[in-house]
This record gives C-alpha cells, structure tokens and sequence, in this order.
C-alpha cells in the first residue's frame, strides 16, 4: 500500500479528459477514413489536375495497383471486388463523426487556453533555432526535460499545430469540395483548389501527409516510452521521471 | 477518478436527460421538414442522415456550377451499361420514334409524352459536369426539357415529396425529393453537345441531376412517378442503389 500511494503521488496529469477522447475518437475516424478511402481510390487508381478527368483523358499520375472497375486501363487482368457502396457510406459517417469530435476539441481549446498553452510553441521558441536544437537532443537520444513531463516540447507543437490547424482542416476542405452539391452553395470551394481533379488530387496526397504523421508520431511515442505514453493518453496520468526513456 | 457526489450524479443526469431530449426534438424537426432520407436506417443511417440534412438546408435552391463553352470535355466518357435488352434495341431500331415517357402517380393528369411531345415542352441547355462516385468526371452540355415543365404539365400535387424515375433496363430506378425534382436544373435530356444524347450516354433519353454524382442520372428514362413515401417501391430505402449497398442521396 505505501508503495502504491508513493508511486501514486509522483504521478502528475499530463492529458486532460477532453484530450484523451477526442484524441481516440480521431483516432479511429482517421483509420476508418483512410481505409475506405484507400477502397474509393481502388475504383479510379488515376489522378488528374484541373477540372475534369477520366480515362479517355491522361493522367497526372496513376498508382500501379488493379482496379475495381474494368474500364480503367491499370495492365492487370483481374478486377478487384466492387467495395465502394459500404466505403461511401462508412466514409462520410466517420467524417461526420470527425467534425463533431473537432467542434468539441476546438471549442473547448479555444476556451480552456489549451491551445495557448500547450500547443503553440512558447514564446522564445518560436524559431527554426530551437526546433533544431531540440532536434539534436533527440538525435543524440539526450535525456528528456523535466518539463516535458508536463508538457510537449517545441518539435512536438509544431507538430501539433500544422496537424490540427493545417492539415485537418485542409483534408476536410478538399474532401467537402468533391460534392457536387457542397460546391453548387460555395463554388469558391472547389474554384480556389483549381477545380474537381486537382481537389481529389490535393485530398489524396494530404491524407497522405496525416498518415505520415501518424506514423512519426506512433514512432516518437515508441522511442520516449511507447507503454508509458501509451498509458497516459488512456488514464491522462504520467509518472514523473518516466518520461523520456 | 473523482468520487461520485450527489451534485456531479444530479449534473450528470440533467445534462444525458437533456441530451436525450435534444436528440428527440432534431428527430421530431428533422421529419416535419423532410429531412430524413427513405435509407436512413441500420448503422450508416445517421451518418447518411446528416449528409442529407445538411446538404438540404444547405443547398435546396443552389445552382450547380455550370462551364463556359471551352471547358466541354473533348473526351467525355461513356460509363459501361452492360447488355441493354430487346426493349431496347427495338426503339433503337426505329429510331426512338415511338419511345414514350410516362408521368404518373401524384399528377392530376396523368402523361404519355413522346420525345417529340418533350420537345415542344420549353427546351433548355446548361454546361455542368458529370462527376463519377469512382473519381472521374468530364464537362457537357446537355439539352433537355426541364423535368419541373412536365410535373407542372401533369400537375404534382402538393402532397408529393418524391419523384421516381425508372429506366427501361429493368433493375434501374432511382428517385429524387422535390427540391432536386423542381430544381431548374434537372433535365429530361435528349441532346448532348449540339447533337442528339448518343445511347452510350443515355440517349434517347437521361434524367440529368448536375447536383449529385453520375449514378442518380439514370439513362433510357421510360416512366417518372409522383409520390408521398418510397415505401411501395421496392425494399422502400428509396431506390436500387441502397439495395446494392450505395447511398440514395449522392449529393457528396
């Protein structure tokens, strides 16, 4: 018992509630957009700039995988499962999910100062200096700041802000500028992308940029203790002395 | 964790009670004002839902972004349609002269119009596109008659909501509320860039919907219904689409 109450007591909240379940519910609205949008693709695996495309028309791009669909020309000579019609609908369903989980976290970001606080570098850090000097320190797997225990250090909130205010709202914007509809009450959203094909071009290569995110961040949780870190985001506490291992 | 206490159980319960509560009034407003699509049960339902209900709200009156002359497609594509049936090839043999396009249901009189009988009807033209729910799209223009000109021709009655429309192959219908129905730019199209709509794109006759994706603008329309509830036609989720596992509403 008095071990547990001492362990207990040097444990300090790192993430707050409303972080930890939005964080997971982006967690799974990411993976489950990714996903069905990946089977999307599968039925046109070509990419196109400007206005329109199709196969008649040359490609910007095509991604050498077979299709779903037998009229586009990929060289192979099979044809993948039809898996668009559940794909569509899971798709928007997550998406839908994805904004009312950015509403609450925005909402509250903006109200409660964690974005002041904990996302935007601190003043003094707002550099390319001290993202690269803390680039080193991870390079020569230095030792982590105590007050890092509590907070994330200047790489990570560049991290975050590009993520949460660059390509979250910029995946949404591309996306929304694929309906027809969407666009007939705001043209500007599709005109200013430089028309149809060169918005499902941009939504394709920015969901891009977030998986790679994902990946750099699931591989920085691995190297700074990924059970520790992991543990945190589920009960928001973390030893401290823990971190940075 | 924070102790249970009677003040966070009391605060607690308030807020679910008037969660709850709010759910039910959206339910309630959502239906007074139509804003439930026919396939809006099982898992995808709210999700689907929403898209509709916004997108109504959003868009009822909204033109759809129409291309100046230079921007039509010199190489439109023209979607596979598989086998067409010998219903079918008998009016291509004779030319489409004795294709008909029946208006019935919720009209007060009902219709057999030939294409000809459309034409006389006021004519239009727009330059929209045709985007594909795979990805590809291309930019046309298409000469029709106003599906709004024939439901006033008949007289849709007030009570209808939707619009079904049936194509001769036939697995393929498809329907649409009022606001797609009246909206000025649903064609009944019968040409396609200055020419006559060629069978690979529908000809003789489509049901143009320039505000949802490619698979709504169903091709050799032969019927167009007026009706208050999707709930006799078919599996009733509002068309074959979500029978195949595709949404009804294709606005995104």
């Amino acid at each position: 018992m008095a071990t547990l109450a001492a362990r207990s007591k040097t444990k300090i909240l790192r993430h707050s509630a409303l972080v930890r379940i939005t964080h997971w519910l982006t967690v799974v609205c990411f993976l489950t957009l990714a996903v069905t949008g990946g089977e999307i693709v599968i039925s046109h695996p070509r990419f196109y700039w400007g206005e329109t495309g199709n196969v008649n028309m040359k490609p910007l791009f095509a991604i050498p995988i077979a299709s779903s669909r037998d009229t586009v020309p990929t060289g192979y000579s099979y044809v993948m499962p039809d898996q668009n019609g559940w794909s569509r609908y899971l798709h928007f369903e997550a998406a839908w999910l994805l904004v009312f989980t950015a509403l609450a976290y925005g909402i509250a970001g903006l109200a409660n100062g964690h974005f002041r606080k904990n996302l935007l570098p601190l003043p003094g850090q707002r550099n390319v200096r001290a993202m690269r000097d803390r680039m080193v320190r991870y390079l020569r797997r230095a030792p982590t700041d105590p007050s890092e225990a509590r907070s994330y250090n200047v790489l990570q909130r560049s991290a975050y802000v590009a993520v949460v205010f660059g390509l979250f709202p910029l995946v949404i914007w591309t996306g929304l500028a694929l309906s027809p509809s969407f666009d007939s009450a705001f043209p500007f959203a599709v005109i200013l992308l430089g028309g149809r094909q060169s918005a499902r071009t941009l939504h394709f290569f920015v969901s891009w940029a977030i998986l790679l995110f994902l990946v750099v961040h699931v591989v920085m949780v691995a190297v700074s203790g990924f059970w520790s870190r992991f543990r945190s985001m589920i009960t928001g506490r973390i030893a401290v002395g823990e971190e940075g291992e | 964790m924070k102790p249970i206490t009677r003040r966070r159980l009391i605060t607690t319960g308030l807020a679910a009670t008037a969660g709850m509560g709010g759910l039910a009034a959206a339910d309630r407003i959502a239906r007074r004002y139509n804003l439930i699509p026919p396939d809006d049960q099982g898992f995808f339902g709210p999700g689907e839902t929403l898209t509709y209900a916004a997108q109504r709200l959003m868009t009822a009156h909204s033109p759809a972004r129409g291309f100046p002359r230079s921007m039509i497609s010199k190489t439109p594509f023209a979607n596979e349609v598989g086998p067409l049936g010998d219903a079918f090839k008998h009016h291509e043999a004779e030319g489409f002269a004795n294709w008909r396009l029946k208006v019935d249901g919720m009209v007060a009189h009902p219709l057999s119009l030939s294409l000809a009988d459309l034409r006389s009807l006021p004519v239009g033209a727009q330059i929209t596109e045709v985007a594909c729910e795979e990805g590809w799209s291309y930019v046309a223009e298409w000469i029709g008659t106003p599906l709004s000109s024939v439901l006033q021709e008949a007289g849709v009655l007030a009570q209808a909501r939707y619009i079904v429309y049936f194509s001769i192959q036939p697995a393929w219908w498809e329907s649409i509320d009022m606001a797609d129905a009246l909206h000025p730019q649903t064609f009944l199209t019968m040409g396609m860039n200055n020419g006559d709509l060629p069978v690979g794109f529908g000809g003789p006759l489509r049901l143009r919907l320039p505000r949802q994706l490619g698979y709504k603008s169903l091709k050799y329309i032969v019927r167009v219904t007026a009706t208050d509830s999707m709930k006799s036609f078919g599996q009733g989720l509002g068309s074959a689409s979500p029978e195949t596992g595709y949404a009804w509403y294709a606005g995104i």
